[in-house]
């Protein structure tokens, strides 16, 4: 016997992940069709490994396997993180990315539910900080084929410079550090339109995903939009000031992994504040720290660090942006 | 009249299932075997049994009576014999028993005489008191005795008076049929309720998804052309129908946890309760039946006026029961209560009964870890975190989670409803409330047993300081007075030399104090004994009085002869 509610919602852990991953796959399409399949090498490697150690750390923390290994969480971590990476990272980055993600970053902490930080980011700072080489690595808009592109994953023959380059970011980082200003660097015909030849449609991938995810109620407007706007109004600002110094607040929204942070990174709900005001402070602190980090740091894109910074404020946050409840709001007391 | 409506925040909305038990109107359900009446039906004091076993008693008779003003009375639903006065499983999920007044019913249905009561003319206390005495109490589920919520209280304090027909729980629809069909006397009920409550507005709350009911009202306020009623209807969204949801909705007033609705100009009534008023002031009708949904699993799903008291598993072989039921509710799927047993009786709060199978309810999948989503937060009604609540009632961290208004929260079940994790929220709030009220007992006991103990030290420290200061007093005044004694009194020497050793001894100064209060209550004694003699006994109680005196002589003739200075000898003479 059990006690009520005796009804239910049609809903599960498994539903909710199952929509996120669905909702990755136009900008997944997209990267595959602009830089090759090796992305679906990633994907593979990336999902073998979570599963693996979700697996192997729930058998060793004694926790039931299965629901939790079907609830489809350890699958979303790790396509955020295949599709973080260059595609062409060799197939051992991309596992140890993976497995620091799921077994530090997720079970040591307690496993679904508990990890204060943003798993998926772990692994990219990882990886950034031990291997910033092969972290900037990423293939041309001229194609490849599959076979080629396998074969630099998971081969050990590495001749990947003549086709890889710099992202827009990174080529932005290097021009101004050589000694070019903004405007100048991005006439450059890598930069395509906006922000990056190619990329400006990645990012349109990522928020078309994002406006399903908003549709279906998987996550609410606070952070996409106070990520969003945030990060727009610091780069205007910096642009007005310092064109020559600092991209528009266009190139920083295309650029990089800013939508892609905004919907599917930052709308993280476990390691994410989860109050309305605390919501929209925790992705406007993250969108400025990663606009710092863009314009001053030594890293070209700041998205996971930003991320993992305000991790570290979110318990600091809910507290102190508790809503009222009702009966309490201002104005009630008779 | 169109009129501002107000939302309150969050809310779900399930699939109402209210039509399988609205398609036949109210059956009146036959009289059971035996009727089996809880005395306590209601909140607040529990009621004195007004018969014993063997009793004949009819149709509504008290059985019950009111124990003080917060509670109410009960009554026979039909005239029959007493079989037992004894406890009886209630329809509670602990499955704990309770006094209840079983009745044979004898199938003559004989009334008592109605006393006139002539409410218009009643002062508002008598009729409270006449309320109080015809068992009306909120029948909307909290079963609060209606009589107590009907003051005026101070001057005009109460602007609004709310009768709640939103009935927002799926499955349940005995407030609608009910306002189907008394719709008129629901109203009367109502503005005899406004003229108590000096209210200046009746609003009535019906959802949407009751169309027939609304238009009822509508007709039947229209009839009354009262310019103070309003039937106004209210978007379906569970749980609207929950008293503070629905003032908010009809008024904008949020009335916050631990305050009453009156301090902010409202009350609040179920529609079945501004029924049973009318019936009772106007009829003189105790209230001994309801209107109960049976809903669910079962063949007829309808809505039955039942007797109070008849058996669960009774009004459930009416309605058919289906063999694959796993569970009988009390209430409906959201709140409702899982039932103990068929023989627990149906009582004043129960407006629904609802079988469960595992087809129709099924059982919840297994409990994943909360991902802290926030849907929960989203459809609170009560504007809580109900995430963090969980997080902090099952670390036992319980002074956090009230920190996080635990005691805001108002089981309504939205938040288990929406979670995909199926973590049974309110089960954990359930748990902590349960758990925080009996540390408050533990220490609430532990407060009065420290503060006796306290008290009898500080009583124990006061008697030792009185003690002291008596003695004190003494000896300072006995050493001027003991001069005096010698030269005044002296009548044996020996009585001085026992005084002597004493003004240096306390003991001996007690003991002396003590015996001294024996001789003054001794003589009082004796003075009252022989208070009003007869000059008779008189003589002769003077005569033993002198053969006393010369026997007392004489000894100490003796004594002084034989040990002449011996202190303890004066002593026991004295003390005799």
């Amino acid at each position: 016997m059990y006690n009520s509610p005796y009804l239910r919602q049609n809903t599960s852990v498994r539903r909710v992940m199952g929509t996120v991953l669905v909702a990755m796959l136009p900008a997944i399409a997209v990267q595959v069709w602009l830089f090759g399949p090796a992305l679906i090498a990633q994907l593979a490697i990336a999902s073998l490994t979570a599963l693996a150690c979700e697996a192997a750390m729930l058998g060793l923390r004694g926790r039931p396997v299965a629901p939790a290994l079907t609830d489809l969480s350890a699958l979303v971590t790790a396509w955020l993180i295949a599709v973080c990476l260059p595609p062409l990272l060799p197939w051992w980055a991309t596992m140890l990315g993976t497995a620091f993600a799921l077994i530090i970053g997720k079970h040591l902490y307690g496993g679904l539910g508990q990890n204060p930080f943003n798993p998926a980011m772990l692994a990219y700072a990882l990886l950034i900080v031990s291997f910033p080489a092969l972290m900037s690595q990423w293939p041309g808009l001229q194609a490849t084929d599959a076979a080629t592109q396998f074969g630099w994953v998971f081969g050990g023959e590495r001749m990947v410079d003549g086709i890889t380059g710099a992202t827009p970011l990174d080529a932005l980082r290097t021009g101004l550090l050589t000694g070019g200003d903004a405007t100048s660097v991005m006439q450059s015909p890598a930069f395509g339109h906006v922000a990056g030849a190619g990329w400006e449609w990645v990012a349109l991938a990522w928020a078309a995903g994002g406006l399903l995810l908003l549709a279906l109620r998987i996550i609410t407007w606070h952070i996409p939009v106070a990520f969003i706007g945030a990060m727009a109004l610091v780069s205007a600002i910096g642009w007005l000031i310092a064109p020559a110094q600092f991209a528009s607040p266009a190139f920083h929204l295309l650029a990089g992994g800013t939508l892609m942070g905004a919907f599917f990174i930052a709308t993280d709900p476990v390691s994410g504040a989860t109050t309305p005001r605390g919501k929209l402070i925790f992705a406007a602190g993250i969108a400025l720290i990663a606009w710092l980090i863009r314009a001053f740091g030594a890293y070209p894109d700041g998205i996971a660090f930003a991320v993992l910074l305000m991790n570290i404020c979110v318990p600091l946050i809910d507290l102190k942006t508790q809503p009222p409840v009702f009966g309490h709001k201002k104005g009630d007391a008779p | 009249m169109l009129r501002q409506l107000f939302s309150f925040n969050g809310g779900v909305k399930p699939d109402p299932n209210k039509g399988a038990s609205t398609r036949e109107p109210i059956a009146r359900l036959p009289l059971p075997p035996q009727l089996i009446i809880p005395l306590h039906q209601h909140i607040g004091g529990t009621p004195r049994p007004l018969v014993k076993a063997g009793d004949r008693v009819l149709h509504g008779q008290r059985i019950g009576a009111a124990d003080g003003n917060v509670s109410s009375a009960v009554h026979a639903p039909t005239s029959g014999t007493v079989v037992a006065v004894e406890p009886r499983l209630m329809p509670h999920a602990s499955g704990l028993s309770a006094m209840a007044v079983v009745i044979e019913p004898d199938g003559l249905d004989l009334r008592i005489e109605r006393e006139p009561f002539d409410w218009h003319a009643a002062t508002p206390g008598e009729v409270r008191d006449h309320l109080r005495d015809a068992g009306v109490v909120g029948l909307g589920g909290a079963v609060f005795p209606s009589h107590l919520k009907l003051s005026a209280g101070t001057a005009g304090s109460t602007d609004t008076l709310v009768i709640n027909g939103a009935e927002c729980e799926p499955f349940i629809t005995c407030d609608d049929m009910l306002m189907r069909s008394e719709a008129l006397d629901i109203l009367r009920g109502a503005q005899v309720m406004r003229k108590m409550l000096a209210a200046r507005q009746v609003l009535v709350g019906v959802e949407d998804n009751k169309p027939d009911a609304a238009a009822a009202l509508k007709a039947a306020a229209a009839e009354l052309s009262d310019a103070s009623l309003d039937i106004v209807v209210v978007p379906t969204r569970y749980p609207a129908g929950g008293a503070k949801q629905l003032i908010r909705v009809l008024t904008g007033i949020e009335v916050p946890h631990g305050r009453r609705s009156t301090d902010y100009g409202v009350q609040c009534f179920n529609v079945a309760t501004a029924l049973a008023v009318w019936n009772a002031l106007e009829h003189g009708e105790p209230l001994t039946r309801r209107i109960v949904t049976v809903a669910g699993n079962v063949e007829r799903p309808r809505n039955f006026d039942v007797a109070i008291g008849t058996p669960i598993g009774f009004v459930f072989e009416h309605a058919g029961l289906k063999p694959d039921t796993d569970t009988l509710i009390m209430g409906g799927p959201m709140m409702g209560v899982p039932l103990p047993g068929v023989e627990a009786p149906v009582v004043k709060a129960t407006n629904c009964l609802l079988a469960s199978s595992p087809a129709l309810f099924p059982p919840p999948e297994p409990e994943m870890p909360c991902i802290r989503c926030g849907e929960c937060a989203r459809a609170c009604p009560a504007d809580l975190q109900p995430f963090e609540l969980y997080w902090h009632a099952r670390s036992r961290n319980f002074g956090r989670a009230q920190e996080y208004h635990l005691f805001d929260c108002i089981e309504c079940g939205c938040c288990a409803y929406v979670c995909p994790s199926h973590i049974p929220l309110v089960d954990y709030y359930r748990y902590a409330k349960s758990e925080i009220w009996a540390r408050e007992r533990d220490k609430d006991a532990a407060d009065s047993a420290r503060e006796r103990f306290e008290f009898r030290n500080w009583r124990a420290e006061r008697e030792k300081e009185e003690k002291a200061a008596r003695l004190a007093a003494r000896s300072a005044a006995k050493p001027a007075a003991k001069t005096a004694d010698v030269a005044d009194s002296a009548p044996s020497p020996a009585d001085a030399q026992a005084a002597a050793p004493a003004t240096t001894d306390p003991k001996k100064a007690l003991i002396e104090a003590a015996m001294a209060r024996a001789r003054a209550q001794k003589e009082a004694a004796a003075a009252k004994n022989t208070d009003a003699l007869t000059p008779d006994q008189q003589a002769q109680v003077d005569a033993a009085e002198a053969r006393r005196k010369r026997a007392a002589d004489l000894l100490a003739e003796k004594q002084t002869a034989n040990a002449p200075a011996d202190p303890s000898a004066g002593q026991n003479d004295a003390a005799r």
